[in-house]
């Protein structure tokens, strides 16, 4: 019981984590990709409540940040004018669930801009692309790990299955998936791509560099389930009434090993999310200007940007609580689901 | 030129008394290899007097593929050849001007087609063999066989014939020309002067492209440079030591140069030399980017940053004008057609926020440019060239003048159609290792996401991109730069000429392609032959005109030349041509006798 309430907790914060990035333009500010030239690398600005003449603000406000004089990324606030945080005001266009057409944000100001999460060499708002780079990251995350466990699924099914050669060769190749380089790999593969690809292709490349990788690990498992599970003794009673190869898989040895699916799908969702980030980080992801949490992290591999804004390392925390969700998830789904107890049932079922 | 010679003058007066006082004072001075002997025709050079000893660390991008002048392309043997080599006359990289080198002085007739060079008496190459003529004339020999392929050759054939070179006596050279050179005694510089009774024997044997790798033996190689080889580290440094040979001294007549060694550091990531840098293993630091530039600046722990203004370099736009003839892709055709349509050109560069490239590229240290002569080179430049600031509504008007026309997309923004009704659509290439240029297309195309231009920027490794610009021709656009080695308008001639391999947008054609290009071959071609500086800049600028008219490459911006050295480093004086920093080699010396960088 108690497994079960941790279980649709961590279920809940990650619903609500994911909900924000899916609903991305709705909370943030700005389009993710739109310059403002006059304000590179301004810092996260400060909420005040408190103005500079010591009068007390209900409403949270900011200061407008202006340029120090002689300097180019050095900034000051104006504090000559408070500028109220508005809720639920009008701004860039964007499309919710990629169709609804709005221009309702959660919040902003007016004749001024917020930016929370400072902004980076093109003045583009971090915390609007925070927002939007999760959309590619997580979905990548997501489509890899199902990829790859609907290829581990079936390889790992035929294999414990039916045994013998087909084992055999099967195992071997996923040994040799487990052995391969496959960053260099990916490297090489970017080679033979045509020079531009747009950022939609780059995208499903990603996901299916990523998930087609991956799947030996999954396969590994499932065919260990299917191994014991297709000499229990329901399984050889179905067999005996006359029941189908497919008929026994689907119907009796996969649903034991959904549980050790789904634990893995937790599993390696934030490990494909991380992957992605590794990708974009090293320019084989989306192209800019689209953000994806990768290439956020990107601009840190220049000396003078590691030293100079550290703003810049924040996109890199984004992963904590995403990471720390699902692995929370992972370990209620083993907990409650009968991964341990399958393999007790099996042991016992041959001694 | 004028003022070269009086500077000649200056130097052979004072040579000669500095030499008189040294006959008095030579028994004091005792037989020490700083003090020179009273046959040698030194070179004083004006300025700070340092002190002799210490070394030097500075970095390369990586390792000089040669120490040979003869097969030296790239950039870092040019500066590693640059130190152990000299030339007939030199140009002076802070005045621009020509200054005499191994050539004490020379004349030119009034016609301008023969030079009579006079050398300085008793120079030694660095191995302690004299200089005469005949290594002079073994050295124009060689750059002009066409066997040895010498990058020299080109430079070195005037009015299409190579140039006769003969020798008076022992130390005097004549230089005959077929046609007048603009460029006057300017061609001489970094042409450097080869030891014969080294290089002869492999020349004859054809072997000479085999030898001067960087693991020569030290006593096998020789120059007339401040610095000659002592020890090579692969992967590591290539060590040099002081010539006691070398041929100028300072003011108080101590031989040049003052350091005993000078190290180069094979680094070849700009951050870590920045790194370095701080942490005291370099002594000094050029091609700095401006970040790294504020960066160095603001912490300032020991080290002087100085900006040292406009430099050379140029920063542009280029779309692929090659015509590959039945070759060529159907989707490229519909690409070229807009590229080949000047208004389309001419859109694209009035869009262009240069200022913007400036401020967020180069934190201001930089400026925005209109033509190829960048704001470094004072005496080149057509003033009367337009700077017209950002106009989006004339780039709009010059597309529409085209044929292009705008539709709105599935999201409400504004999307450019040709003619034909296709979406204009292309790529930018940019070298991944350039963060600059790098993010100059990121913001170009931003800027012309505003004119409905669907623009992708591809970031390749910078050989690959070299590779697809000039060899397969496959790309739509691509951001690069050239830095001039000089201010004169023969350093960038591979440009202009449509006949150049430079010629980046459609290089090395066998005709010009369009009247224009066939304009500016010919306003080239003049004004290399044209006597004085006011006709060749006529020429010249009229050149600028034609260029910035049809935008075959749409100038962007000129970085500012930026480094720093140790406080303990002195006469550091960087300079806007290249070598930013070891073009006063042999005056840079280690101030209170602080033991510099360790190894």
């Amino acid at each position: 019981m108690n497994a079960r309430r941790t279980f649709v907790r961590w279920l809940v914060a990650l619903g609500v984590l994911h909900g924000i990035v899916v609903c991305a333009g709705f909370f943030a500010p700005y389009d993710p990709v739109e310059q403002d030239r006059r304000s590179p690398y301004l810092p996260p600005m400060r909420l005040h409540l408190m103005d500079a003449q010591g009068h007390f603000h209900l409403r949270p406000f900011v200061y407008s940040q202006r340029l120090r004089e002689g300097s180019f990324d050095q900034y000051g606030e104006d504090t000559t004018e408070p500028y109220p945080v508005k809720f639920f005001l009008s701004g860039a266009h964007y499309k919710l669930f990629r169709f609804l057409p709005s221009r309702l944000h959660l919040f902003g100001a007016e004749n001024t801009r917020i930016y929370l999460l400072g902004t980076d060499a093109y003045g583009r708002d971090q915390f609007s692309r925070l927002l939007f780079g999760g959309q590619v990251s997580l979905l990548a995350g997501l489509l890899g790990a199902g990829l790859t466990l609907i290829i581990g699924l079936s390889i790992g099914a035929v294999a414990g299955y039916y045994g013998g050669w087909r084992d055999t060769v099967l195992m071997r190749v996923a040994e040799l998936f487990l052995a391969l380089p496959w960053l260099y790999l990916l490297f090489a593969l970017r080679a033979f791509l045509p020079l531009a690809v747009s950022p939609l292709t780059a995208f499903f490349l990603i996901i299916a560099v990523i998930g087609a990788v991956g799947w030996a690990r999954p396969a590994r498992l499932v065919r260990g389930v299917v191994l014991s599970s297709k000499e229990r003794d329901f399984v050889r009673a179905a067999r005996g009434f006359g029941a189908t190869n497919g008929y026994l898989l689907r119907r009796h040895i996969l649903p034991e090993a959904s549980s050790v699916l789904l634990t893995q799908a937790a599993i390696l969702i934030p490990q494909y999310v991380l992957a992605e980030m590794t990708l974009s980080f090293l320019g084989l992801g989306v192209p800019e200007p689209m953000p994806s949490w990768g290439n956020l992290l990107s601009s840190l591999q220049q000396y003078s940007v590691l030293v100079s804004y550290w703003w810049m390392y924040l996109p890199a925390l984004i992963m904590v609580p995403f990471v720390l969700g699902y692995l929370g998830l992972a370990s209620s789904l083993q907990e409650r689901g009968d991964a341990y107890k399958i393999e007790r049932r099996s042991l016992g079922s041959r001694t | 030129m004028r003022t070269a010679r009086a500077n000649t003058h200056c130097c052979r007066i004072l040579s000669s008394l500095l030499l008189s006082l040294f006959a008095l004072l030579g028994h004091l001075a005792a037989a020490s290899p700083q003090r020179k002997s009273a046959e040698e025709e030194l070179f004083v050079l004006p300025g700070e007097v340092g002190r002799s000893g210490g070394r030097l660390v500075v970095s390369l991008r990586g390792e000089p593929k040669t120490l040979n002048p003869l097969i030296a392309a790239d950039a870092r043997s040019r500066d590693v050849i640059g130190v152990m080599q000299a030339d007939l006359v030199h140009i002076n990289r802070a005045s621009q001007l020509t200054e005499p080198a191994l050539a004490k002085s020379w004349k030119i007739s009034p016609d301008g087609l023969v030079y009579t060079l006079v050398l300085r008496q008793g120079l030694k190459f660095s191995d302690g063999q004299p200089l005469d003529a005949d290594d002079v004339l073994f050295t124009f020999r060689v750059y002009l066989d066409e066997n040895v392929h010498a990058p020299q050759r080109d430079l070195l054939i005037v009015g299409g014939k190579p140039i006769a070179v003969r020798k008076l006596d022992a130390h005097t050279v004549v230089f005959q020309l077929a046609k007048t050179y603009g460029v006057g005694e300017r061609l001489f510089d970094g042409l450097a002067i080869l030891p014969r009774r080294l290089l002869e024997k492999p020349y004859q044997e054809g072997k000479l492209a085999q030898i001067g790798s960087l693991a020569t033996a030290a006593d096998q190689w020789a120059g007339l440079g401040p610095f000659r080889l002592k020890e090579y580290v692969a992967g590591q440094r290539l060590v040099l030591e002081r010539n006691p040979y070398y041929w100028k001294t300072d003011a108080k007549g101590n031989r040049l140069p003052y350091v005993d060694e000078l190290v180069f550091l094979f680094v070849p990531n700009a951050d870590t030399q920045v790194l370095k840098f701080q942490s005291g293993e370099n002594d000094a630091i050029s091609q700095l980017g401006a970040e790294n530039f504020s960066v160095l600046s603001r912490q300032q722990r020991g080290y002087t940053m100085v900006d040292a203004g406009p430099g050379l370099e140029y920063n542009f736009l280029f779309f692929n004008l090659n015509d590959a003839g039945d070759k060529t892709s159907p989707d490229m055709q519909r690409k070229q057609k807009w590229f080949r349509e000047v208004k389309f050109r001419q859109a694209v560069s009035a869009a262009v926020d240069r200022e913007a490239i400036v401020r967020l590229v180069y934190q201001g240290r930089g400026s925005a440019i209109w033509g190829l002569v960048a704001p470094g080179n004072r005496r080149w430049g057509n003033e009367k060239l337009a700077h017209p600031a950002r106009a989006l509504e004339r780039a709009r008007a010059l597309l529409k003048e085209a044929g292009f026309s705008w539709s709105n997309g599935p999201n409400g923004e504004s999307m450019l159609l040709d003619s034909d009704g296709t979406l204009v659509e292309f790529s930018i290439l940019t070298s991944s290792s350039n963060a600059d240029r790098a993010k100059m297309a990121a913001l170009i195309q931003d800027d012309l996401k505003q004119l409905g231009m669907r623009v992708q920027v591809v970031p390749l490794e910078f050989r690959s991109l070299l590779d697809r610009v000039t060899q397969t021709k496959e790309y739509d656009a691509c951001v690069m730069g050239i830095a001039s080695f000089d201010a004169d308008p023969n350093s960038d001639i591979n440009v202009w000429l449509s006949s150049g391999g430079m010629h980046l947008w459609n290089p090395s054609q066998a005709h010009p392609a369009t009247p224009w290009e066939a304009e500016i071959d010919r306003l080239i071609e003049e004004q290399l032959s044209a006597r004085t500086f006011e006709q060749r800049k006529k020429l010249y600028d009229r050149a600028q005109e034609v260029l910035a008219e049809n935008q075959p490459m749409i100038f962007l911006a000129s970085p500012n030349i930026l480094a720093g050295a140790k406080n303990s480093i002195g006469n550091f004086h960087p300079a806007v041509l290249e070598p930013y920093l070891l073009w006063n080699v042999e005056q840079l010396y280690l101030k209170n006798g602080t033991e510099n960088s360790t190894r």
